[in-house]
């Protein structure tokens, strides 16, 4: 009887308390605006109810056409990305090319770049002034513009197809030797082993990469904001609707939002029910042999390589080099000089301090609680564990612009009066880049042996001073790998800052895209240099933090 | 202080369920205790309600007199050596044993002296400084243990710490703990699947079945007296005869009549006639030249061991039972295909009931 009676006991322990916080922090910033943003789509301006917005949507082709277009780059990026992130995985893994560590450091660079230096940097290559354009223009050919379809397409391709190359490079190691053995030894040839064996067992893996490119590209709003002119596609459309100074619709934007939301929600829902079903689960104890090629061979498939590889790079070094350029106004002039920097830190010193102070607020927050979260998620598992993990990995789904939106919507009045404020910034950075952190979290937690921290409390520690004796220690360098890969998304971050920022509180990548619309293209590169280099910087600690154990992707 | 501890009525559910089914057991102060039984028997199920890691649903569990069922797991003052080990991976091993003498707030000059004197005793002040990535199964067995035992807890409960050594070290490892053991004189409740490592390193064995206790006894009787079928045949291999009792005398003297063919009479503790099993150990039968009496049967197969040769028997009613036979007791291997008669002393068998529940001899 009196082992029951415990059970019944209400306990507000060290957990419970950290679980009830969650709770009402998602409620509040999460939950409840997605509502607002839920409300708005569906009533008048006199809050009645009304479906008037999802029909002009549907019925009228300014809108629609915006869905279409979403769904056309992203398919076709989707596209092209496999079709160049699988070959190169496959001759990197398989074959003897040189320079298989720069490839692997620069794709992995390109991934993590600022998302709208690649269409910044194609326009000063490819676009109306363009280097490239002017220096055909002068031996009289005319290259086709860049803006568009065909823009977004080619940066969101260059940007995301990594997400394939390291997915599928990563599954082609892991399979062992003694698969594509046996399919030989029972009689299959090359092309055969490669369909039937290979292919089959990275197909969950580089479904996961597709849905990686899919959602990334359905939900960037940079790359077509700044190259698609007028080719709109969903997310852009958004922050139009919204933010238009001239008959910007917050109700429309609200319908629109719900929309986007619906359709990272189905591709998502689609991968965990087809694609996530067979996974298969698998440690090379030999990894695949590598092939040695002549001399010539080796030669080609490493030029193939690094072609695409440079290609991918690219805008960091154009980005690099043109903010060294003199600038006359908004055009490049002859020379070298640092015009562009002293007009940054003279103009606008505040913005680069609030990039690094928010996100670094950000990250601190997201690390002690993605690191509590995870912990009831793994070991205190029960029915509002599980509600709370969905509501956390909620934001997967839901792109910058849309929670930048949702968040206006929610604390533009008293008595949550956040808009303009710091403090909304960071909310919005740590509720998108939590789910990173607890998903990676989780993964360590669960390599850890349950008995260490039983061997603790056996030993006399209570069981919350054994989390930070025991566990949060050995969960740190995991956790402080993944968190600094949230820094860098952080510091780059874009769609939910250009939403959400106030006269004091714009942050860099803010200001480049300001400067980019207003012509600057010296100072928005100088500006795009400083994260770029933050960036860079912020890898090699990666690496140096999680001596190659924890993956970028 | 060791502790003497009781464990009444003990059960555990998971749903529908029963992982541990009504245990009760008295383990004496001192005493080496081994929980045996095949996996999913309950055996790890009951040492974690007695650490504290499971709870427990019904009965009550004493450590002397005192009641722990509500006690939490870090104030039971148990000692833990686990299956993995359960080194704490970022704390080398001075630290690792030091763990939970920092947690009882012991003086750190203490700390120091006992920690070495635990290293010394398990043979591994060498290592004090080695992160556990540098040490091999044997060296972390020897950090678990003396992790465990230098908090000198009341009751040291090891769960299968041998399973991950190969089999030249968990024989080396198992006279290490019985000798430390002995001479801290610690109850020690052990669990293990291994038969062989519970009748050398236990005072008693509690075997345990589908979440019920099958025999409590020691080693020697556990083998040799063994109380059902379960027991008979998870302890070393016995050859299980059907045969019928078909006369019992007032001196419970029975007639037992073999189906293999072999009738003789032996006393009984059990005033009972009908069907019976009996089960002879492979080294209790005796082999002998076709023409003796005896269970007529043809050798099958036969494998040299070394210091014994396994046979295994056809007898005449199909049935196949293995037979063991001492190389300095014969000159030569008898051949596949040689008739043979097996006999056996009355005294070395068991008789049990037809459901093999109940021993009867």
């Amino acid at each position: 009887m009196t082992a029951k009676a415990g059970k019944f006991k209400l306990r507000f322990d060290f957990w419970s308390i950290v679980k009830y916080t969650a709770i009402v922090l998602l409620i509040v910033f999460l939950v409840y605006p997605t509502f607002r943003l839920f409300f708005l789509s569906i009533s008048d301006n006199k809050g009645g109810f009304t479906l008037k917005y999802f029909k002009t949507f549907f019925t009228k082709a300014y809108y629609y056409r915006t869905l279409k277009n979403s769904f056309a780059t992203s398919g076709i990026t989707t596209v092209f990305a496999i079709l160049l992130g699988v070959p190169m995985a496959y001759i990197t893994t398989r074959y003897n090319i040189w320079l298989k560590k720069t490839i692997d450091i620069l794709v992995i660079m390109s991934l993590m770049s600022p998302p709208f230096i690649g269409a910044y940097s194609w326009i000063v290559l490819l676009g109306r002034n363009g280097f490239v354009t002017k220096l055909f223009e002068k031996i009289g050919i005319t290259i086709p513009p860049i803006y568009g379809f065909g823009g977004i397409v080619l940066v969101f391709t260059l940007k995301y197809f990594p997400y394939v190359y390291l997915y599928v490079s990563g599954a082609l190691k892991s399979i062992d030797r003694s698969l594509e053995e046996a399919a030989e030894n029972l009689g299959s040839g090359k092309l055969r082993r490669i369909l039937t064996i290979t292919l089959p067992v990275i197909m969950p893996t580089l479904g996961a990469s597709a849905i990686m490119v899919f959602m990334s590209s359905l939900a960037d709003f940079g790359t077509p904001m700044l190259i698609g002119e007028g080719y709109k596609v969903l997310p852009v459309l958004v922050y139009e609707e919204f933010m238009s100074e001239m008959g910007g619709n917050a109700n429309m934007a609200g319908a629109l939002s719900i929309i986007v939301i619906l359709c990272s929600t189905t591709v998502l829902l689609l991968q965990k029910y087809v694609i996530s079903r067979k996974n298969y689960m698998m440690n090379a104890t030999r990894p695949p042999a590598v092939i040695e090629v002549s001399k010539g061979k080796k030669l080609l498939l490493t030029s193939l390589c690094m072609f695409v590889t440079i290609l991918a790079f690219l805008p960091q070094v154009v980005v690099i080099v043109t903010s060294f350029i003199k600038t006359n106004g908004p055009i490049f002039v002859e020379g070298f000089s640092l015009g562009s920097y002293e007009k940054i830190f003279y103009k606008i010193p505040k913005n680069i301090a609030n990039t690094f102070i928010f996100s670094f607020i950000a990250i601190a927050i997201i690390v002690v609680f993605g690191m509590l979260l995870s912990y009831l998620f793994v070991k205190r598992k029960s029915k509002t564990t599980g509600m709370l993990d969905v509501l956390v990995m909620l934001p997967y789904v839901i792109p910058g612009a849309v929670l930048g939106v949702s968040m206006l919507v929610a604390f533009n009045k008293p008595p949550l009066m956040l808009s303009g404020t710091a403090a909304i910034m960071i909310i919005a950075y740590v509720i998108r880049k939590m789910p990173h952190t607890v998903r990676s979290s989780t993964a360590i937690l669960y390599q850890i042996d349950p008995s260490i921290e039983e061997a603790s409390i056996n030993l006399g520690v209570s069981p919350m001073k054994t989390f930070f004796k025991i566990t949060a220690p050995m969960m740190a360098p995991g956790v402080l790998s993944g968190a600094i890969l949230s820094w860098i998304t952080t510091i780059n971050e874009l769609s939910s800052s250009i939403m959400l920022y106030g006269g004091k509180t714009a942050t860099i990548s803010v200001s480049i895209y300001t400067e980019v619309v207003r012509s600057n293209y010296g100072t928005a590169a100088a500006l795009a240099s400083i994260l770029t280099v933050t960036t860079m910087l912020s890898l090699v600690l990666f690496n140096r933090v999680s001596k190659g154990k924890v993956s970028v992707v | 202080m060791s502790y003497n501890v009781k464990i009444c009525n003990v059960i555990k559910r998971y749903g529908d369920f029963t992982a541990v089914n009504d245990v009760s057991l008295d383990i004496k102060e001192g005493e080496f205790f081994t929980l045996l039984g095949p996996s999913g028997c309950g055996k790890t199920t009951l040492l974690r309600m007695i650490a504290g890691f499971n709870s427990i649903d019904e009965g009550k569990i004493f450590f002397g007199d005192k009641l722990i069922n509500n006690i939490d797991a870090h104030k039971r003052d148990v000692g833990m050596v686990f299956q993995n080990y359960a080194i704490f991976p970022h704390l080398n091993v001075y630290d690792n044993v030091a763990y939970g003498l920092k947690a009882r707030k012991v003086p750190k000059d203490e700390i120091h002296t006992r920690v070495m004197e635990a290293l010394k005793t398990v043979q591994i002040e060498d290592l004090k400084n080695r992160k556990p990535s540098e040490l091999s199964g044997g060296q972390q067995q020897r950090v678990a243990l003396a992790r465990a035992i230098v908090i000198k807890p009341g009751v040291l409960l090891m769960d299968e710490p041998l399973s991950n050594l190969d089999a030249k070290l968990r024989i080396q490892m198992r006279t290490v703990i019985r000798k430390l053991q002995k001479e801290l004189n610690i109850t020690t409740i052990y669990v293990t699947h291994d038969q062989e490592e519970a009748l050398a390193i236990s005072d008693r064995i509690a075997i345990m079945n589908k979440g019920r206790l099958m025999q409590v006894d020691k080693p020697t009787t556990i083998y040799q007296k063994p109380e059902n079928i379960f027991v008979a045949g998870f302890i070393g291999t016995s050859n299980f005869i059907d045969g019928t009792v078909t006369k019992i005398d007032g001196d419970m003297t029975a007639n037992i009549k073999l189906n293999a063919g072999l009738e003789f009479s032996m006393k009984l503790k059990k005033n009972i006639t009908g069907p019976v099993q009996i089960s002879i150990r492979p080294e209790q039968f005796i082999i002998k030249d076709a023409n003796e009496p005896g269970i007529s049967g043809e050798i099958q197969m036969y494998t040299f061991l070394g210091d014994f040769v396994a046979y295994e028997v056809e007898l005449s009613n199909g049935q196949t039972v293995n037979v063991n036979e001492y190389t300095k007791d014969i000159e030569f291997v008898r051949p596949i295909g040689e008739k043979v008669s097996l006999t056996f002393d009355t005294n070395k068998i068991n008789v049990f009931t037809q459901d093999g529940t109940e021993v009867v001899s």
